[in-house]
Protein backbone atom coordinates (compact mmCIF):
# COMPACT_ATOMS: atom_id res chain seq x y z
CA UNK A 1 0.00 0.00 0.00
CA UNK A 2 2.55 2.50 1.03
CA UNK A 3 4.55 1.69 -2.28
CA UNK A 4 1.22 2.43 -4.03
CA UNK A 5 1.00 5.86 -2.70
CA UNK A 6 4.32 6.74 -3.44
CA UNK A 7 3.38 7.07 -7.02
CA UNK A 8 1.47 9.84 -7.43
CA UNK A 9 1.38 9.32 -11.91
CA UNK A 10 -0.33 5.98 -11.10
CA UNK A 11 -3.10 6.97 -8.21
CA UNK A 12 -4.31 10.14 -10.42
CA UNK A 13 -4.31 8.55 -13.99
CA UNK A 14 -6.50 6.08 -12.36
CA UNK A 15 -8.84 8.52 -10.03
CA UNK A 16 -9.54 10.74 -13.20
CA UNK A 17 -10.16 7.38 -15.74
CA UNK A 18 -12.80 6.22 -12.72
CA UNK A 19 -14.42 9.71 -12.68
CA UNK A 20 -14.60 9.00 -16.10
CA UNK A 21 -15.74 6.13 -16.60
CA UNK A 22 -18.48 6.60 -13.37
CA UNK A 23 -19.70 9.55 -14.67
CA UNK A 24 -20.18 7.75 -18.50
CA UNK A 25 -21.90 4.97 -16.68
CA UNK A 26 -24.08 7.43 -14.86
CA UNK A 27 -24.86 9.24 -17.78
CA UNK A 28 -26.80 6.00 -18.99
CA UNK A 29 -29.35 6.37 -16.12
CA UNK A 30 -29.49 10.02 -14.92
CA UNK A 31 -28.60 13.56 -16.05
CA UNK A 32 -30.03 16.63 -14.83
CA UNK A 33 -32.02 17.40 -18.00
CA UNK A 34 -32.70 15.69 -21.05
CA UNK A 35 -29.83 16.36 -23.21
CA UNK A 36 -31.63 16.87 -26.29
CA UNK A 37 -34.45 19.05 -24.72
CA UNK A 38 -34.37 22.26 -25.67
CA UNK A 39 -35.22 25.61 -23.95
CA UNK A 40 -34.71 28.42 -26.12
CA UNK A 41 -35.47 31.18 -23.21
CA UNK A 42 -32.90 30.05 -21.54
CA UNK A 43 -30.24 29.57 -24.75
CA UNK A 44 -26.25 30.89 -24.14
CA UNK A 45 -26.54 31.04 -20.02
CA UNK A 46 -23.37 30.90 -18.30
CA UNK A 47 -22.60 28.44 -16.22
CA UNK A 48 -24.75 28.71 -12.79
CA UNK A 49 -26.67 30.80 -14.98
CA UNK A 50 -29.12 27.77 -15.61
CA UNK A 51 -28.02 24.61 -14.86
CA UNK A 52 -24.67 23.38 -13.44
CA UNK A 53 -22.66 24.34 -16.68
CA UNK A 54 -25.06 26.74 -18.28
CA UNK A 55 -26.87 26.04 -21.22
CA UNK A 56 -25.87 26.23 -25.34
CA UNK A 57 -27.27 27.76 -28.50
CA UNK A 58 -30.91 25.48 -28.16
CA UNK A 59 -30.99 25.98 -24.27
CA UNK A 60 -29.88 22.36 -24.14
CA UNK A 61 -27.98 21.85 -20.73
CA UNK A 62 -24.49 21.75 -21.12
CA UNK A 63 -23.49 19.64 -18.08
CA UNK A 64 -26.28 16.81 -19.34
CA UNK A 65 -24.04 16.79 -23.03
CA UNK A 66 -20.95 16.41 -21.43
CA UNK A 67 -22.18 13.84 -19.90
CA UNK A 68 -24.04 11.63 -22.17
CA UNK A 69 -20.63 12.46 -24.33
CA UNK A 70 -18.55 11.18 -21.84
CA UNK A 71 -20.28 7.77 -22.38
CA UNK A 72 -20.14 8.36 -26.22
CA UNK A 73 -16.57 9.28 -26.43
CA UNK A 74 -15.62 6.28 -23.73
CA UNK A 75 -17.52 3.62 -25.39
CA UNK A 76 -16.44 4.60 -29.37
CA UNK A 77 -12.79 4.89 -27.76
CA UNK A 78 -13.32 1.12 -25.84
CA UNK A 79 -14.65 -0.16 -28.90
CA UNK A 80 -12.37 0.53 -31.50
CA UNK A 81 -9.21 0.28 -29.20
CA UNK A 82 -10.11 -3.68 -28.46
CA UNK A 83 -11.02 -4.19 -32.41
CA UNK A 84 -7.49 -2.40 -33.19
CA UNK A 85 -5.47 -4.56 -29.62
CA UNK A 86 -7.04 -8.28 -30.63
CA UNK A 87 -6.56 -7.78 -34.11
CA UNK A 88 -2.83 -6.19 -33.85
CA UNK A 89 -1.85 -8.56 -31.38
CA UNK A 90 -3.33 -11.30 -33.09
CA UNK A 91 -0.87 -10.15 -36.18
CA UNK A 92 2.13 -9.73 -33.77
CA UNK A 93 2.31 -13.18 -32.54
CA UNK A 94 1.22 -14.61 -35.46
CA UNK A 95 4.20 -13.27 -37.09
CA UNK A 96 6.89 -13.43 -34.64
CA UNK A 97 5.84 -17.67 -34.82
CA UNK A 98 6.69 -17.65 -37.97
CA UNK A 99 9.11 -14.72 -38.84
CA UNK A 100 10.99 -14.37 -42.03
CA UNK A 101 9.33 -13.01 -44.86
CA UNK A 102 6.03 -13.04 -43.13
CA UNK A 103 7.47 -10.27 -40.92
CA UNK A 104 9.31 -8.25 -43.29
CA UNK A 105 6.16 -8.02 -45.70
CA UNK A 106 3.97 -7.60 -42.13
CA UNK A 107 6.04 -4.44 -41.02
CA UNK A 108 5.81 -2.57 -44.47
CA UNK A 109 2.12 -2.75 -44.63
CA UNK A 110 2.06 -1.58 -40.91
CA UNK A 111 4.08 1.28 -42.02
CA UNK A 112 1.66 1.68 -44.90
CA UNK A 113 -1.50 1.89 -42.76
CA UNK A 114 0.16 4.14 -40.19
CA UNK A 115 1.07 6.41 -42.75
CA UNK A 116 -3.04 7.38 -43.23
CA UNK A 117 -4.14 9.04 -40.04
CA UNK A 118 -7.17 8.04 -38.83
CA UNK A 119 -9.18 11.51 -39.86
CA UNK A 120 -8.41 10.38 -43.69
CA UNK A 121 -9.15 7.36 -43.41
CA UNK A 122 -12.39 7.79 -41.97
CA UNK A 123 -13.22 10.79 -44.56
CA UNK A 124 -12.86 8.07 -47.05
CA UNK A 125 -15.25 6.01 -45.17
CA UNK A 126 -17.42 8.32 -45.00
CA UNK A 127 -17.93 9.34 -48.56
CA UNK A 128 -18.97 5.79 -48.92
CA UNK A 129 -20.51 4.61 -46.06
CA UNK A 130 -21.90 8.00 -44.17
CA UNK A 131 -20.54 9.42 -40.91
CA UNK A 132 -21.58 7.65 -37.98
CA UNK A 133 -20.01 5.79 -34.89
CA UNK A 134 -19.40 2.74 -37.70
CA UNK A 135 -17.49 5.27 -39.52
CA UNK A 136 -15.44 6.47 -36.47
CA UNK A 137 -14.96 2.97 -34.81
CA UNK A 138 -13.39 1.88 -38.04
CA UNK A 139 -10.64 4.29 -38.67
CA UNK A 140 -9.40 4.09 -35.32
CA UNK A 141 -9.76 0.48 -35.04
CA UNK A 142 -7.55 0.40 -38.39
CA UNK A 143 -5.05 3.00 -36.99
CA UNK A 144 -4.77 0.82 -33.72
CA UNK A 145 -3.88 -2.52 -35.92
CA UNK A 146 -0.34 -1.41 -36.66
CA UNK A 147 0.91 -0.09 -33.51
CA UNK A 148 -0.35 -3.07 -31.47
CA UNK A 149 1.19 -5.52 -34.50
CA UNK A 150 4.66 -3.53 -33.85
CA UNK A 151 4.73 -3.57 -29.78
CA UNK A 152 3.81 -7.53 -30.08
CA UNK A 153 5.69 -8.35 -32.37
CA UNK A 154 8.93 -6.60 -30.72
CA UNK A 155 8.10 -8.11 -27.74
CA UNK A 156 6.81 -11.73 -28.94
CA UNK A 157 10.61 -11.92 -30.56
CA UNK A 158 12.59 -11.21 -27.49
CA UNK A 159 10.41 -13.70 -25.17
CA UNK A 160 10.87 -16.53 -28.41
CA UNK A 161 15.04 -16.49 -27.18
CA UNK A 162 14.75 -17.10 -23.84
CA UNK A 163 15.43 -19.98 -21.87
CA UNK A 164 12.11 -21.74 -20.93
CA UNK A 165 10.94 -21.23 -24.51
CA UNK A 166 13.97 -22.85 -25.94
CA UNK A 167 13.00 -25.81 -22.95
CA UNK A 168 9.72 -25.85 -24.58
CA UNK A 169 10.75 -26.35 -28.24
CA UNK A 170 13.06 -28.66 -26.99
CA UNK A 171 9.90 -30.53 -25.84
CA UNK A 172 7.98 -30.63 -28.78
CA UNK A 173 5.41 -28.18 -27.87
CA UNK A 174 3.63 -26.79 -31.03
CA UNK A 175 4.50 -23.32 -31.44
CA UNK A 176 1.06 -22.20 -31.64
CA UNK A 177 0.66 -23.98 -27.46
CA UNK A 178 4.33 -21.92 -26.83
CA UNK A 179 2.31 -18.55 -27.59
CA UNK A 180 -0.67 -19.39 -25.92
CA UNK A 181 1.48 -20.87 -22.72
CA UNK A 182 4.52 -18.42 -22.87
CA UNK A 183 4.39 -15.85 -24.97
CA UNK A 184 1.11 -13.90 -24.53
CA UNK A 185 1.09 -14.41 -20.93
CA UNK A 186 4.74 -12.72 -20.62
CA UNK A 187 4.01 -9.83 -22.97
CA UNK A 188 0.22 -8.85 -21.75
CA UNK A 189 1.80 -6.82 -18.88
CA UNK A 190 2.60 -4.40 -22.44
CA UNK A 191 -0.50 -4.86 -24.07
CA UNK A 192 -2.41 -3.26 -21.02
CA UNK A 193 0.24 -0.88 -20.73
CA UNK A 194 -0.49 0.13 -24.48
CA UNK A 195 -3.85 -0.47 -24.49
CA UNK A 196 -4.35 2.81 -21.60
CA UNK A 197 -2.20 4.90 -23.53
CA UNK A 198 -4.04 4.11 -26.66
CA UNK A 199 -7.68 4.42 -25.06
CA UNK A 200 -6.67 8.03 -24.52
CA UNK A 201 -5.27 8.87 -28.16
CA UNK A 202 -8.94 7.04 -29.34
CA UNK A 203 -11.06 9.44 -27.25
CA UNK A 204 -8.85 12.52 -28.40
CA UNK A 205 -9.03 11.16 -32.30
CA UNK A 206 -12.99 10.56 -31.85
CA UNK A 207 -13.35 14.19 -30.75
CA UNK A 208 -11.37 15.35 -34.16
CA UNK A 209 -13.41 13.22 -36.17
CA UNK A 210 -16.53 14.46 -34.39
CA UNK A 211 -15.62 17.55 -34.30
CA UNK A 212 -15.51 17.55 -38.50
CA UNK A 213 -18.83 15.89 -38.05
CA UNK A 214 -17.70 12.55 -39.14
CA UNK A 215 -18.47 11.37 -35.40
CA UNK A 216 -21.95 9.96 -33.73
CA UNK A 217 -24.84 11.99 -35.88
CA UNK A 218 -26.31 14.45 -34.07
CA UNK A 219 -28.73 14.68 -31.64
CA UNK A 220 -26.37 12.24 -30.17
CA UNK A 221 -23.79 15.13 -28.11
CA UNK A 222 -20.21 14.14 -28.72
CA UNK A 223 -18.11 16.64 -26.95
CA UNK A 224 -16.24 16.90 -30.65
CA UNK A 225 -19.40 18.10 -32.03
CA UNK A 226 -20.28 20.24 -29.36
CA UNK A 227 -16.77 22.25 -29.63
CA UNK A 228 -17.77 22.61 -33.82
CA UNK A 229 -20.86 24.18 -32.64
CA UNK A 230 -19.46 26.44 -30.06
CA UNK A 231 -16.90 27.85 -32.28
CA UNK A 232 -20.15 30.02 -33.97
CA UNK A 233 -20.51 31.52 -30.77
CA UNK A 234 -16.63 32.15 -29.19
CA UNK A 235 -17.61 35.76 -28.83
CA UNK A 236 -21.11 35.41 -27.08
CA UNK A 237 -20.68 32.32 -24.91
CA UNK A 238 -16.74 31.33 -24.75
CA UNK A 239 -17.44 29.01 -22.19
CA UNK A 240 -19.11 26.94 -24.55
CA UNK A 241 -15.80 26.34 -26.34
CA UNK A 242 -14.23 25.78 -22.92
CA UNK A 243 -15.36 22.60 -20.82
CA UNK A 244 -15.75 19.93 -23.63
CA UNK A 245 -12.41 20.83 -24.74
CA UNK A 246 -11.11 20.26 -21.16
CA UNK A 247 -13.22 17.11 -20.57
CA UNK A 248 -11.33 16.01 -23.45
CA UNK A 249 -7.86 16.85 -22.00
CA UNK A 250 -9.11 15.64 -18.53
CA UNK A 251 -10.03 12.17 -20.17
CA UNK A 252 -6.92 11.67 -22.32
CA UNK A 253 -4.91 12.97 -19.13
CA UNK A 254 -6.35 10.50 -16.93
CA UNK A 255 -5.41 6.99 -19.61
CA UNK A 256 -2.12 8.14 -20.46
CA UNK A 257 -0.99 9.12 -16.64
CA UNK A 258 -2.80 6.07 -16.02
CA UNK A 259 -1.08 4.19 -18.90
CA UNK A 260 2.22 5.63 -17.46
CA UNK A 261 1.46 4.38 -14.10
CA UNK A 262 0.94 1.15 -15.12
CA UNK A 263 4.68 0.93 -17.11
CA UNK A 264 6.51 1.96 -14.17
CA UNK A 265 4.54 -0.68 -12.18
CA UNK A 266 5.01 -3.47 -14.48
CA UNK A 267 8.08 -2.80 -15.73
CA UNK A 268 10.28 -0.53 -13.65
CA UNK A 269 13.71 -0.99 -15.91
CA UNK A 270 12.05 0.86 -18.70
CA UNK A 271 11.00 4.02 -17.65
CA UNK A 272 10.47 6.62 -20.17
CA UNK B 1 26.43 1.91 -47.81
CA UNK B 2 25.91 2.82 -51.71
CA UNK B 3 24.22 -1.09 -51.52
CA UNK B 4 22.31 0.35 -48.46
CA UNK B 5 21.05 3.26 -49.52
CA UNK B 6 19.87 1.39 -53.51
CA UNK B 7 17.61 -0.89 -51.45
CA UNK B 8 16.42 1.80 -48.96
CA UNK B 9 15.21 3.26 -52.40
CA UNK B 10 14.05 0.88 -53.80
CA UNK B 11 12.01 -0.23 -50.88
CA UNK B 12 10.97 3.18 -50.47
CA UNK B 13 9.59 3.03 -54.19
CA UNK B 14 7.70 -0.41 -53.61
CA UNK B 15 5.89 1.06 -50.40
CA UNK B 16 4.64 3.64 -52.42
CA UNK B 17 3.45 2.05 -55.12
CA UNK B 18 1.31 -0.47 -52.53
CA UNK B 19 0.18 2.73 -51.22
CA UNK B 20 -1.42 4.21 -54.31
CA UNK B 21 -2.51 0.55 -55.11
CA UNK B 22 -3.87 0.12 -51.25
CA UNK B 23 -5.85 3.64 -51.42
CA UNK B 24 -7.10 2.93 -55.03
CA UNK B 25 -8.67 -0.87 -54.12
CA UNK B 26 -10.09 0.54 -50.84
CA UNK B 27 -11.95 3.25 -52.30
CA UNK B 28 -13.40 0.83 -55.13
CA UNK B 29 -14.03 -1.65 -52.74
CA UNK B 30 -15.98 0.76 -50.36
CA UNK B 31 -19.88 0.20 -50.76
CA UNK B 32 -21.09 2.26 -53.62
CA UNK B 33 -20.50 3.50 -57.18
CA UNK B 34 -17.68 6.78 -57.33
CA UNK B 35 -20.17 8.13 -59.73
CA UNK B 36 -23.42 7.69 -57.84
CA UNK B 37 -21.59 8.66 -54.77
CA UNK B 38 -20.46 12.34 -56.56
CA UNK B 39 -23.81 12.95 -57.81
CA UNK B 40 -26.26 11.99 -55.02
CA UNK B 41 -29.75 9.83 -55.32
CA UNK B 42 -31.33 12.44 -57.53
CA UNK B 43 -29.16 11.70 -60.71
CA UNK B 44 -30.49 10.47 -64.15
CA UNK B 45 -29.57 7.39 -65.49
CA UNK B 46 -28.20 9.24 -68.90
CA UNK B 47 -26.08 12.19 -66.82
CA UNK B 48 -24.66 8.79 -64.66
CA UNK B 49 -23.73 6.93 -67.17
CA UNK B 50 -22.16 9.85 -68.77
CA UNK B 51 -20.01 10.51 -65.70
CA UNK B 52 -19.63 6.77 -65.06
CA UNK B 53 -17.58 6.86 -68.75
CA UNK B 54 -15.98 10.06 -68.06
CA UNK B 55 -14.09 8.49 -64.94
CA UNK B 56 -13.60 5.54 -66.58
CA UNK B 57 -15.14 3.19 -64.61
CA UNK B 58 -16.45 1.06 -67.50
CA UNK B 59 -12.82 -0.38 -67.45
CA UNK B 60 -11.20 -3.43 -65.15
CA UNK B 61 -9.39 -1.72 -62.74
CA UNK B 62 -6.33 -3.05 -62.92
CA UNK B 63 -6.44 -0.76 -66.14
CA UNK B 64 -8.22 2.41 -64.14
CA UNK B 65 -5.23 1.71 -62.05
CA UNK B 66 -2.68 1.78 -64.29
CA UNK B 67 -3.81 4.93 -65.73
CA UNK B 68 -4.37 7.20 -62.57
CA UNK B 69 -0.96 5.48 -61.46
CA UNK B 70 0.59 6.65 -64.92
CA UNK B 71 -1.04 10.04 -64.85
CA UNK B 72 0.47 10.38 -61.47
CA UNK B 73 3.87 10.02 -62.76
CA UNK B 74 3.08 12.85 -65.24
CA UNK B 75 1.61 15.19 -62.88
CA UNK B 76 -1.75 14.38 -63.76
CA UNK B 77 -3.84 13.91 -60.67
CA UNK B 78 -7.31 14.41 -63.27
CA UNK B 79 -10.17 16.75 -63.18
CA UNK B 80 -11.62 18.08 -59.53
CA UNK B 81 -15.43 17.06 -60.51
CA UNK B 82 -16.44 20.21 -58.70
CA UNK B 83 -13.76 23.09 -59.04
CA UNK B 84 -13.15 21.96 -62.97
CA UNK B 85 -9.62 22.26 -62.61
CA UNK B 86 -6.72 20.05 -62.64
CA UNK B 87 -6.22 18.45 -58.88
CA UNK B 88 -2.54 19.00 -59.15
CA UNK B 89 -3.05 22.91 -59.39
CA UNK B 90 -5.82 22.89 -56.60
CA UNK B 91 -3.22 21.15 -54.90
CA UNK B 92 -0.17 23.03 -55.25
CA UNK B 93 -2.28 25.79 -54.46
CA UNK B 94 -3.83 24.39 -51.28
CA UNK B 95 0.07 23.32 -50.34
CA UNK B 96 1.25 26.84 -50.46
CA UNK B 97 -0.71 27.18 -47.14
CA UNK B 98 -0.20 23.51 -45.95
CA UNK B 99 3.49 23.37 -45.86
CA UNK B 100 4.46 26.98 -44.35
CA UNK B 101 2.09 25.92 -41.67
CA UNK B 102 3.71 22.10 -40.89
CA UNK B 103 6.88 24.28 -41.08
CA UNK B 104 6.22 26.55 -38.89
CA UNK B 105 4.76 23.75 -36.37
CA UNK B 106 7.58 21.72 -36.40
CA UNK B 107 10.29 24.66 -35.88
CA UNK B 108 8.38 26.37 -33.06
CA UNK B 109 7.82 22.51 -31.21
CA UNK B 110 11.07 21.84 -31.51
CA UNK B 111 12.51 25.44 -30.38
CA UNK B 112 10.17 25.01 -27.02
CA UNK B 113 11.01 21.14 -26.88
CA UNK B 114 14.92 21.10 -26.66
CA UNK B 115 15.21 23.77 -23.93
CA UNK B 116 12.43 22.53 -22.03
CA UNK B 117 13.68 19.23 -22.18
CA UNK B 118 17.36 20.55 -21.41
CA UNK B 119 15.93 22.64 -18.13
CA UNK B 120 14.25 19.62 -16.70
CA UNK B 121 17.20 17.49 -17.66
CA UNK B 122 20.04 19.28 -15.73
CA UNK B 123 17.32 19.57 -12.41
CA UNK B 124 16.58 15.96 -12.67
CA UNK B 125 13.60 15.44 -10.17
CA UNK B 126 13.88 19.43 -9.13
CA UNK B 127 10.81 21.53 -8.93
CA UNK B 128 11.38 22.51 -12.53
CA UNK B 129 11.42 19.34 -14.04
CA UNK B 130 8.68 18.19 -12.14
CA UNK B 131 6.81 21.78 -13.48
CA UNK B 132 8.01 20.72 -17.01
CA UNK B 133 6.91 17.04 -16.82
CA UNK B 134 3.23 18.67 -15.56
CA UNK B 135 3.13 20.91 -18.49
CA UNK B 136 4.07 18.54 -21.26
CA UNK B 137 1.62 15.77 -19.92
CA UNK B 138 -0.97 18.65 -20.46
CA UNK B 139 0.28 19.43 -23.96
CA UNK B 140 0.00 15.78 -25.23
CA UNK B 141 -3.67 15.63 -23.82
CA UNK B 142 -5.03 19.07 -25.26
CA UNK B 143 -6.01 18.48 -28.66
CA UNK B 144 -4.61 21.10 -30.77
CA UNK B 145 -8.12 22.19 -32.34
CA UNK B 146 -9.24 23.20 -28.77
CA UNK B 147 -5.72 24.65 -28.93
CA UNK B 148 -7.04 26.29 -31.93
CA UNK B 149 -10.46 27.42 -30.24
CA UNK B 150 -9.27 28.67 -26.88
CA UNK B 151 -6.26 30.97 -28.90
CA UNK B 152 -8.83 32.80 -30.83
CA UNK B 153 -11.04 33.91 -27.69
CA UNK B 154 -7.85 34.75 -26.41
CA UNK B 155 -6.07 37.05 -29.22
CA UNK B 156 -8.58 37.39 -31.43
CA UNK B 157 -12.09 38.15 -29.85
CA UNK B 158 -11.06 39.24 -26.55
CA UNK B 159 -7.34 40.83 -27.36
CA UNK B 160 -8.51 41.67 -31.28
CA UNK B 161 -4.54 41.27 -32.25
CA UNK B 162 -4.91 38.80 -34.61
CA UNK B 163 -7.50 37.68 -36.88
CA UNK B 164 -9.68 34.93 -36.12
CA UNK B 165 -9.26 32.83 -39.16
CA UNK B 166 -8.69 33.21 -42.90
CA UNK B 167 -5.83 33.55 -45.26
CA UNK B 168 -5.32 36.68 -46.78
CA UNK B 169 -3.31 34.98 -49.90
CA UNK B 170 0.37 35.51 -50.07
CA UNK B 171 -0.07 37.94 -52.78
CA UNK B 172 -1.03 40.16 -49.76
CA UNK B 173 3.09 40.23 -48.60
CA UNK B 174 4.63 37.73 -47.22
CA UNK B 175 4.28 39.56 -43.43
CA UNK B 176 0.04 39.15 -43.81
CA UNK B 177 0.80 35.61 -45.02
CA UNK B 178 2.72 34.21 -41.59
CA UNK B 179 0.55 36.64 -39.47
CA UNK B 180 -2.37 34.58 -40.13
CA UNK B 181 -0.24 31.07 -39.85
CA UNK B 182 1.12 32.02 -36.40
CA UNK B 183 -1.79 31.22 -34.18
CA UNK B 184 -2.38 27.63 -35.99
CA UNK B 185 0.71 27.24 -36.41
CA UNK B 186 1.02 27.51 -32.25
CA UNK B 187 -2.03 25.01 -32.02
CA UNK B 188 -0.35 22.42 -33.71
CA UNK B 189 2.85 23.15 -31.92
CA UNK B 190 1.67 22.87 -28.43
CA UNK B 191 0.73 19.24 -28.33
CA UNK B 192 3.77 18.46 -30.17
CA UNK B 193 6.25 19.91 -28.41
CA UNK B 194 4.61 18.18 -24.79
CA UNK B 195 5.60 14.77 -26.91
CA UNK B 196 8.68 16.22 -27.97
CA UNK B 197 9.94 17.68 -24.38
CA UNK B 198 9.74 13.89 -22.69
CA UNK B 199 11.90 12.50 -25.78
CA UNK B 200 14.29 15.19 -25.13
CA UNK B 201 15.00 15.39 -21.65
CA UNK B 202 15.03 11.47 -21.62
CA UNK B 203 17.83 11.55 -24.21
CA UNK B 204 19.69 14.38 -22.52
CA UNK B 205 19.67 12.50 -19.16
CA UNK B 206 20.77 9.67 -20.93
CA UNK B 207 23.86 11.17 -22.57
CA UNK B 208 24.60 13.09 -19.51
CA UNK B 209 25.85 9.62 -18.22
CA UNK B 210 27.95 8.86 -20.98
CA UNK B 211 31.87 8.85 -21.34
CA UNK B 212 32.61 11.23 -23.34
CA UNK B 213 30.24 13.96 -21.75
CA UNK B 214 32.17 12.69 -18.37
CA UNK B 215 35.34 13.48 -20.10
CA UNK B 216 34.56 16.93 -20.78
CA UNK B 217 33.49 17.69 -17.71
CA UNK B 218 36.61 16.23 -16.31
CA UNK B 219 38.77 18.29 -18.87
CA UNK B 220 36.99 21.33 -16.98
CA UNK B 221 34.34 22.53 -19.41
CA UNK B 222 31.85 23.99 -17.58
CA UNK B 223 28.36 22.31 -17.37
CA UNK B 224 26.13 24.10 -19.64
CA UNK B 225 29.05 24.16 -21.95
CA UNK B 226 29.04 20.28 -21.71
CA UNK B 227 25.49 20.25 -22.20
CA UNK B 228 24.43 22.35 -25.13
CA UNK B 229 27.99 21.03 -27.05
CA UNK B 230 27.98 17.31 -26.57
CA UNK B 231 24.51 16.34 -25.07
CA UNK B 232 22.26 18.80 -26.66
CA UNK B 233 23.39 17.37 -30.03
CA UNK B 234 22.93 13.56 -29.66
CA UNK B 235 19.76 14.05 -28.13
CA UNK B 236 18.42 15.42 -31.21
CA UNK B 237 18.67 12.23 -32.67
CA UNK B 238 15.66 10.68 -30.90
CA UNK B 239 14.19 14.01 -30.97
CA UNK B 240 14.03 13.92 -35.04
CA UNK B 241 13.04 10.27 -34.66
CA UNK B 242 10.37 11.03 -32.41
CA UNK B 243 9.54 14.03 -35.00
CA UNK B 244 9.19 11.72 -37.88
CA UNK B 245 6.87 9.52 -36.10
CA UNK B 246 4.97 12.37 -35.26
CA UNK B 247 4.55 13.10 -38.25
CA UNK B 248 0.91 11.22 -39.25
CA UNK B 249 -0.52 12.94 -36.05
CA UNK B 250 0.89 16.72 -37.23
CA UNK B 251 -1.00 15.94 -40.65
CA UNK B 252 -4.02 14.80 -39.01
CA UNK B 253 -3.79 18.31 -36.33
CA UNK B 254 -3.57 20.26 -39.24
CA UNK B 255 -6.36 19.10 -41.14
CA UNK B 256 -8.63 20.25 -38.08
CA UNK B 257 -6.89 23.11 -37.53
CA UNK B 258 -7.05 24.39 -41.05
CA UNK B 259 -10.65 23.68 -40.40
CA UNK B 260 -10.65 25.44 -37.34
CA UNK B 261 -8.98 28.74 -38.87
CA UNK B 262 -10.73 28.26 -42.08
CA UNK B 263 -7.38 28.02 -43.84
CA UNK B 264 -7.60 27.19 -47.45
CA UNK B 265 -4.67 24.58 -47.18
CA UNK B 266 -4.99 20.64 -48.06
CA UNK B 267 -6.60 19.37 -45.24
CA UNK B 268 -9.34 21.55 -45.72
CA UNK B 269 -9.20 20.54 -49.47
CA UNK B 270 -9.73 17.17 -48.22
CA UNK B 271 -12.78 18.13 -46.15
CA UNK B 272 -14.63 20.05 -48.68
CA UNK B 273 -13.94 17.79 -50.94
CA UNK B 274 -15.52 15.07 -48.51
CA UNK B 275 -18.74 17.04 -48.78
CA UNK B 276 -18.60 17.69 -52.18
CA UNK B 277 -17.93 14.27 -52.53
CA UNK B 278 -15.00 14.79 -54.86
CA UNK B 279 -13.93 11.53 -54.88
CA UNK B 280 -10.91 12.46 -57.11
CA UNK B 281 -9.85 15.22 -54.91
CA UNK B 282 -10.08 13.20 -51.92
CA UNK B 283 -8.08 10.24 -53.49
CA UNK B 284 -5.36 12.44 -54.39
CA UNK B 285 -4.84 14.29 -51.09
CA UNK B 286 -4.94 11.21 -48.85
CA UNK B 287 -2.61 9.51 -51.78
CA UNK B 288 -0.14 12.55 -50.96
CA UNK B 289 -0.32 12.71 -46.98
CA UNK B 290 0.27 9.14 -46.87
CA UNK B 291 2.99 9.52 -49.49
CA UNK B 292 4.34 12.11 -47.52
CA UNK B 293 4.46 10.53 -44.08
CA UNK B 294 6.40 7.16 -45.78
CA UNK B 295 9.09 9.76 -47.41
CA UNK B 296 9.56 12.05 -44.55
CA UNK B 297 10.04 8.57 -42.51
CA UNK B 298 12.19 7.63 -45.20
CA UNK B 299 14.54 10.71 -44.86
CA UNK B 300 14.51 10.16 -40.93
CA UNK B 301 15.98 6.80 -41.61
CA UNK B 302 18.72 8.14 -43.90
CA UNK B 303 19.71 10.63 -41.40
CA UNK B 304 20.40 7.89 -38.87
CA UNK B 305 22.64 6.30 -41.31
CA UNK B 306 24.67 9.57 -41.51
CA UNK B 307 24.62 10.37 -38.34
CA UNK B 308 25.71 7.12 -36.64
CA UNK B 309 28.24 5.07 -38.17
CA UNK B 310 27.67 1.46 -36.43
CA UNK B 311 23.84 1.04 -38.36
CA UNK B 312 25.10 1.14 -41.80
CA UNK B 313 26.09 -2.32 -41.22
CA UNK B 314 23.18 -3.79 -39.69
CA UNK B 315 20.04 -3.35 -41.86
Amino acid sequence: MKKLFSRPVLIIGFLVTLALVAVALASLVWTPLPPAKMNILHKLQPPLGFGLLGTDQFGRDVASMLMVGAWNSLSTAVLAVALGASAGTAVGVIVAMRRGWLELVTMRFCDIIFAVPPILSAMMLGAFIGSGRLTAVAAIAVFMVPVFARLTLSAARQIWTRDYVMAAIGMGRSKATITLVHILPNISGQIIVQVTIQLGLAILTEAGLSFLGLGMPPPAPTWGRMLADAQTFLGQAPWLALLPGLAIALAVLGFNMLGDGLRDLLDPKSQA
Amino acid sequence: MIAILIRRIASLIITLLVVSLLIFVVMDLLPGDPASVMLGTSASPETLAALQKQLGLDQPLPVRYLAWLAGVFRGDLGQSYTYGVPVAGLMAERLAVTLPLALMAVVMSVGLAIPLGVAAARRRNGVVDHLIGLVSYIGIAVPAFWVGLLLIIAFSTMLGWMPAGGFPGWDAGVFEGLKALVLPAVALALPQAGVLTRVARTAVIEVMGEDFVRTARAKGLSESLAVWRHAVPNALVPVVTMLGMQFTFLIAGAVLVENVFNLPGLGRLAYQALSQRDLIVMQDVVLFFAALVIVVNFLVDLAYLAIDPRLRTAV
